[in-house]
């Protein structure tokens, strides 16, 4: 039996505030499991598939516990399994991908850091209306620029080429790297540009020596951006590109696109997250301080 | 010779004018500070010598120099800025030395450059530290190594002790003047502390909405004001302004308390030309309590009735709320003789000491 | 506030040796190529893709002007317009949603829980996946054979029905939910980032005020953060219009048309149909829907920067 302190007393006031306390807690941590369940179980999904056996998703369904775990269909999806013909999986693709992905954000990124640059810190007549311009590039809707693009890809020689999809999500791109690097420029004070100035630097070494070493928060930003936009971009990889040349989101859609009978729900799984991945491990590292400089940078 | 020359200096944006005929000068060793409210154009001219804003006309000259479009690097001027301006990513070291390396001063002599200004500022101590681990009086004292390690011909100063807190301020101001002292660089000085320009310059410019209003000794400004703007922006609490009539060549009346006129006679005749009604400055160190002994002492004062509504001690001084008719003005007493509140006294005003001002021009007479 | 002028005094200039004066022109020089390639994108782009949906286009673009044509046929075809109020269903239901939820867990975060960053990532991942990714699996999740349905069915509910692909009338929500699902963390980031920075000195004083945590929030809080709630807005009704990737890989556009967007009726005309003229016409249409969207917001903007002049 518990025995009660002798000058214990008894306050109604506490056990009321311990109680609300305690419901207003129990709530917060109900909403958050719940949308957590929502969240994840389409991740966990794909990845049991990934391991499980054909033969089992085909008798137990999608979710269920994983009774079988193997490393087959993650092969397979990577090198050999066969869409429409060719039997490479999706490793081609995958390097594809990367080989328009990688070049898009460092070209990117680079000319919007110098247009933020400029833009902000060496303002002259008309630099507004150019930061509008490039702003509005921001809004346009792809479908807007597929028929030009069909065309000029096509006078410069680059159609169904991944240097073609370079060039397409650099111009795109610059509209969103410039924008936010631009508004996270604008918030490093004058000052500090004047007194390099008189101190002798001139635009490159202003640039070097006092911009750059300020920027990885908002270089982060724009590369996390720029690498997940493209990397997962659909319509222009599915319009300019076919076959051995898609990206890997184009290749996905072809390789799920299959009858709905008898679906080889492990491969397509394994394939959907060699698709997913690249973007997702750059979230998971640079999640944090991607969001931290959206809000300083992107949005104002 | 002097060092910084600046002849009807214009500069507007578009069709906004922010300046308008500036003319001000330095000699070499001077220190020069510009005085005026927020907004009158005060960091627009220190940025314009500098070489950081473009001159829409007029003529700058620094020694023998036109530099209206001479590089700032190449001015060789040093600037302090209100918010330090010190480059966060770089150590204090590096910030002091940026410029040299800009430059291309050698490895060896940038080492003994920094060593001297650190010592002579005693921040030795934090040459490894990056700006965001400093206090504010350091990172002042930071901004001011990096400007003299420069050793340039003009120092420039915008608002540098505004961001410090009230004690720090007038240590600093204590330093700049030493340190001033001692390297003996002209250099100019914008700040909104009259107090600041007071205790610093050999000369101040008062400015008002773009156009300097007077350029003088502290002491000719504080006593002979041009014009009623510089007489109640210098002096805190500002000069009393009270409406007077000229009633003969050597005397006004005021409207004292009861709605009577009140006679003062005027320490030196005023010429004919002067218009009849007037504005007569006083400053509230020259209101004294009214005794014959007063009397002997300063010849020139006159004396009239006035309620005390409010009495402020401040330590050093005391502050009276003194009614003038419908007007209200402040007196600085001694403490030990302070009026009390409701009392009504005899003031003794030293005419001596006071400014007559057209009202309409607003202009000294 | 301009740093530098490059407009300096025509005398001057002359004076100055050229080397100086090229070095004025350089950040000119370097922005040149950008701005050459936003002029061609945005301004060059847009005129051709107008000027192909006035043409007589159909597998190649030709340069026949036949007017409005294409936009005559385009609004009486069916197809057509089950998109197009499709799109303005999705993004109703698509950026409330989404910011309801993102609202909603943004807040429970806020409420000072153990494991923060957890489950910051967990809301998040999603955004970094494709739509491509994300509209496979709900594909198979809402499969009534494989998916949810029969997950529940084997759990012992044998009547449980949810087959919302599977259905012309239902299958629109399918896609809004699988939206909602992917860009709410998104919303929850922009809102938290938000929230904290509220000056806490200010529900301090609403917590003395005896103001309760929901009117905190209400009266308070969110008031504060109102600009973030149209960035985020704004920032949704892009992914909206443009959405052609997450209909593409969940439905296909069906069952029959049920799911069909503008972004996969251009697709179809130019590149399955072979009508090049009508889709420009189609693509027009998009630009002209983020156009009812995007002047008044540039508006409202431009309108706040000069109040904010006047007041500082
Ligand atoms: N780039 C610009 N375009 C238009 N007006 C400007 C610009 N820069 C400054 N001004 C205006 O010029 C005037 C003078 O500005 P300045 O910064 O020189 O004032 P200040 O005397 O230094 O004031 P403070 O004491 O507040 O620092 C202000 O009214 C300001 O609004
Ligand atoms: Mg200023």
């Amino acid at each position: 039996m518990a025995e009660v302190a002798p000058n214990a007393r008894f306050d109604p006031e506490e056990a009321a505030a311990t109680r609300r306390h305690f419901w207003s807690r129990f709530l917060v941590y109900a909403v958050l499991t719940l949308f957590a369940v929502v969240y994840l179980v389409p991740l966990l999904v794909v990845i049991f598939n990934s391991l499980r056996e054909q033969s089992e998703i085909a008798r137990n369904g999608l979710i269920s516990v994983p009774r079988s775990f193997r490393f087959d269909a993650w092969a397979q999806a990577w090198g050999s399994y066969c869409v429409s013909g060719t039997c490479e999986g999706m490793k081609r693709n995958f390097f594809n991908s990367l080989a328009m992905t990688i070049p898009a954000t460092i070209i990117s990124t680079i000319l919007g850091a110098m247009n933020g640059y400029i833009l902000s810190k060496w303002r002259f007549r008309g630099s507004e209306l150019i930061f509008n311009l490039m702003l509005l590039g921001v809004f346009m809707p792809g479908q807007i620029s597929l028929m030009p693009w069909a065309f000029l890809l096509g006078k410069l020689g680059l159609t169904n080429s991944t240097y073609g999809l370079v060039l397409i999500h650099v111009v795109q791109g610059i509209s969103f790297t410039t924008l936010f690097c631009r508004n996270f420029y604008v918030s490093i004070p004058d000052d500090l540009i004047k007194a390099a100035r008189i101190d002798g630097a001139g635009f490159w070494r202003i640039f070097r020596k006092i911009i750059l070493p300020l920027s990885p928060p908002i270089l982060i930003v724009t590369v996390i951006w720029q690498f997940t936009g493209i990397w997962n971009e659909y319509l222009f990889g599915v319009v300019f590109t076919s076959g051995q040349q898609q990206p890997i989101t184009a290749a996905l859609v072809a390789l799920t696109a299959g009858g709905t009978t008898a679906r080889a729900y492990d491969v397509m799984s394994a394939a959907v997250l060699i698709g997913a991945l690249p973007p997702l491990l750059i979230y998971l590292f640079g999640g944090k301080y991607f969001v931290r400089g959206l809000t300083q940078g992107a949005i104002k | 010779m002097s060092a910084l020359m600046i002849r009807n200096l214009h500069k507007s944006y578009g069709s906004l004018e922010i300046l308008a005929g500036i003319n001000l000068e330095a000699k070499t060793g001077e220190f020069v500070a510009l005085v005026g409210p927020s907004g009158c154009g005060k960091s627009t001219l220190l940025a314009m010598i500098a070489g950081l804003e473009t001159v829409t006309s007029g003529e700058i000259w620094i020694g023998d120099r036109l530099v209206n479009s001479v590089r700032p690097k190449d001015r060789d001027i040093a600037m302090v800025f209100q918010s330090y301006a010190l480059y966060p990513t770089m150590t204090v070291r590096q910030n002091i030395t940026f410029g040299m390396e800009s430059r291309g001063v050698p490895k060896a002599a940038q080492a003994e450059a920094v060593q001297r200004v650190a010592a002579l500022l005693q921040i030795e101590q934090l040459l490894k530290r990056k700006p965001g681990q400093l206090s504010g009086g350091q990172r002042q004292r930071v901004a001011m190594g990096r400007a003299l390690v420069r050793d340039p011909k003009l120092f420039l100063f915008d608002e540098p002790l505004s961001n410090l807190d009230a004690k720090l301020r007038v240590d600093m101001r204590t330093e700049i003047k030493k340190l001033h002292h001692r390297v003996g660089k002209t250099t100019v000085y914008v700040t909104h502390d009259q107090v600041e320009a007071m205790t610093l310059a050999s000369r101040i410019a008062v400015m008002n909405q773009g156009s300097v209003q007077q350029f003088d000794t502290p002491k000719r400004i504080y006593d002979r004001p041009t014009n009623m703007f510089v007489a109640g922006f210098m002096g805190s609490p500002a000069m009393n302004f009270i409406p007077a009539r000229l009633t003969g060549s050597t005397s006004i009346s005021v409207r004292a308390a009861d709605g009577s006129d009140a006679s003062l006679a005027l320490a030196a005749p005023m010429s004919a030309g002067a218009p009849k009604d007037v504005v007569l400055g006083i400053r509230p160190e020259h209101i004294y309590r009214f005794t014959t002994d007063l009397k002997s002492r300063k010849p020139a004062v006159a004396s009239m009735q006035a309620p005390v509504e409010l009495v402020e001690p401040t330590g050093a001084e005391t502050l009276a709320v003194l009614r003038l008719g419908d007007l209200e003005i402040t007196g600085r007493f001694e403490p030990d003789d302070a009026p009390v509140m409701g009392e009504t006294i005899t003031l003794g005003i030293d005419m001596s000491r006071a400014c007559l001002f057209d009202p309409t021009t607003k202009a000294l007479l | 506030m301009s740093t530098h002028d490059l407009i300096v005094p025509a005398a001057a200039a002359a004076a100055r040796p050229w080397r100086e004066r090229l070095g004025t022109m350089v950040p000119i020089l370097v922005l040149a190529p950008s701005i050459a390639a936003s002029f061609i994108y945005v301004f060059v782009f847009t005129f051709w893709t107008l000027y192909i949906s006035l043409s007589n286009s159909s597998l190649l673009p030709t340069y026949g002007f036949v007017g409005l044509d294409n936009y005559a046929s385009l609004w009486a075809n069916r197809r057509w317009n089950i998109a197009y109020t499709n799109l303005f269903l999705f993004s109703g239901f698509y950026i409330v949603g989404s910011m309801a939820v993102g609202l909603l867990l943004a807040i429970a975060i806020d409420q000072r829980v153990r494991g923060e960053a957890v489950w910051r990532t967990i809301f998040l991942y999603p955004l970094a996946v494709s739509f491509i990714v994300t509209g496979t699996v709900w594909s198979w999740l809402y499969n009534p054979v494989d998916g949810i349905q029969a997950f529940v069915r084997g759990l012992g509910w044998t009547d449980f029905s949810f087959a919302l692909t599977a259905n012309r009338n239902t299958a629109i929500y399918a896609v809004i939910i699988t939206g909602i699902w992917q860009s709410s963390g998104f919303a929850m980031a922009l809102f938290l980032a938000g929230l904290r920075s509220v000056d806490p000195d200010l529900v301090k004083a609403a917590q003395i005020d005896g103001a309760s945590v929901f009117r905190t929030y209400r009266r308070v809080i969110l008031p504060t953060i109102a600009p973030i709630f149209l960035a985020v807005a704004v920032i949704q009704i892009q992914f909206a219009i443009k959405t052609f990737d997450l209909v593409a890989a969940l439905t296909r556009g069906g069952p029959g048309v049920s799911t069909t967007f503008p972004a996969i009726y251009v697709y179809d005309l130019m590149f399955q149909r072979g009508q090049i003229g009508e889709g420009a016409a189609a693509a027009m249409m998009m630009l002209a829907a983020v156009a009812v969207v995007l002047v008044p917001y540039s508006l409202w903007i431009v309108w706040r920067r000069r109040a904010e002049g006047r007041n500082g």
